[in-house]
């Protein structure tokens, strides 16, 4: 192993995990680790949940401390923003102008949240949800009382409502499609989760946008597409992210709504280059489509393929991985396996009512192709191996099948 | 050897550990993982250190003992 100094830009999980990962490879060169925010690295799925009921707090949440960096040897530098990528010299420039460079470089920027066009809000009772500070203000503004409204209902948007219905705080849920988390699911089942937010008593208000939000802090108003009004406390933002890599322009990578990544997760064109997690749109080994993924369980894969891949270079592995994201809502675990899009048959095993089910997804051949499971553990792990095992939608079926209905009635998790 | 801890509080049902090590790692009927060994060999900690790693809750632990 040559390489004598990888350079991690971005410490979230794909970047704390892809430095352990070397070391655990047994990595014996220097790993700096460099993130723009001051914080020590932190996970940030607790972020839209946990973090604001107040069921956790900003120490359980840390991906790494002072301690555990230093058992690995890991040189972490806070509150360090890279503005530039030098790929022929192998160096970073850091905000102010000095260099760093590198013999491996993994890009691990992820992404950062659209503000659409409220980001003049910023501080004025508008949030997105993408950081630690900006999720502890979040939580100090809801402890101050609603209503709260938050626009886009996906996994950030609905999780965020959910908590502020936790927390008993009026909360309206607003979206242009007409079901929620429609990126996920396919309409009937997002029409369930819908009749989920409303039987929670949350106001929801789908198909119709936000024309207008006004006012300030604790007295905001938006007017909204079919000229009704809506007065809030808090707004929460939830319409999306982008990669993060406004600091790469000009540098030579390929940007096209990510880092575009070759199969084995190095940047197309350049030496010595990775990225892995949400900033990455790598080449699928199968299809050859390029593909994004904003999930944790993403992250950590291309994470441990990126570390291979830097310690053996000459013989990389592919990243090939089944889809998986999972979003807690209420009291209830909703986790999606592979996708539904390409589906050509759709069946489901037990009961929506009963608040336990899986809705099963199958392309040409009766491949299983994807799965959204709800509220049963069993069911997640069956179609996780299914779909790495490449098993048909029958074979899952057959397995599940007959389980299905007399659990439902014992978990009964549906208030 | 070492020693595989779990916090059954902790867990979610993720089955990130079971997807990795189905061999060492279950869950439940009620989505709480289940230890499947409570040794491993040191040649095989690497590995099971992975899976407990794929734990978006922390709550697997590869302990020496």
């Amino acid at each position: 192993m040559s390489v004598a100094k990888i350079l991690i830009v971005g410490a979230s999980v794909g970047g704390v995990r892809t430095a352990q990962a070397l070391r655990a490879d047994g990595f014996a060169g220097r790993i700096v680790l460099v993130d723009a925010e001051c914080e020590l690295p932190y996970d940030k799925p607790p972020l839209s949940k946990g973090l604001l009921l107040g069921m956790t707090d900003s120490e359980k949440i840390r991906l790494l401390t002072e301690e555990t960096a230093s058992e690995l040897d890991l040189e972490l530098r806070l509150g360090v923003e890279v503005v530039g990528l030098d790929a022929e010299a192998k160096q970073v420039t850091l905000a102010g102008g000095v260099a760093e460079t590198y013999d491996g470089l993994v890009i691990a920027t992820g992404v950062a949240a659209s503000w659409g066009p409220w980001g003049g809000l910023q501080g004025q009772g508008v949030h997105v949800v993408r950081t630690l500070a900006g999720a502890a203000e979040l939580r100090t503004e809801l402890a101050a009382g609603g209503p709260v409204v938050v626009i886009g209902s996906g996994f950030i948007g609905a999780e965020v409502a959910a908590s502020a219905r936790a927390l008993d705080l009026e909360t309206h849920l607003i979206d242009l499609v007409s079901t929620p988390m429609s990126r996920s699911f396919d309409p009937e089942v997002g029409e369930f989760f819908a009749r989920l937010h409303a039987d929670r008593g949350v106001i929801t208000h789908f198909g119709v946008g936000v024309d207008e939000v006004s006012g300030a802090r604790g007295d905001l108003t938006l007017r909204l597409t079919d000229g009704s009004a809506l007065k809030a406390a808090v707004v929460v933002v939830g319409i999306g992210a982008r990669p993060a890599t406004d600091w790469l322009d000009g540098s030579g990578l390929r940007l096209e709504d990510g880092v575009v990544c070759d199969e084995h997760l190095r940047a197309v064109g350049v030496d010595d280059v990775y990225a892995v997690g949400d900033v990455c749109r790598w080449t699928d080994a199968g299809t050859g489509e390029l593909v994004r993924a904003e999930h944790w369980t993403n992250a950590v894969d291309q994470a441990l393929c990126v570390a291979r891949n830097i310690m053996r270079p000459e013989e990389p592995t592919s990243y090939r991985a089944v889809e998986y994201v999972w979003t807690d809502q209420y009291d209830w675990k909703i986790q999606i396996v592979g996708r539904h899009e390409t589906a050509v048959v759709r069946q489901i095993l037990g009961d929506p009512n009963s608040g336990r089910f899986v809705v099963l997804y199958g392309g040409e051949g009766g491949v299983l192709t994807g799965a959204a499971v709800a509220n049963w553990p069993k069911a997640l792990v069956t179609t996780r191996k299914a779909m790495a095992a490449g098993r048909l939608l029958a074979e899952v079926v057959d397995k599940l099948d007959g389980g299905a209905a007399p659990e439902a009635a014992r978990v009964g998790v549906r208030a | 050897m070492a020693k595989l801890t779990a916090d059954f509080g902790a867990c979610q049902g993720y089955a990130n550990c079971v997807v990795a090590a189905d061999d060492v790692y279950d869950i439940d009927d009620d989505g709480i993982v289940v230890l499947l060994k409570e040794h491993i060999e040191e040649s095989d900690r690497a590995r099971v250190e992975e899976a407990a790693r794929s734990c978006p809750v922390n709550a697997l632990q590869v302990v020496d003992g």
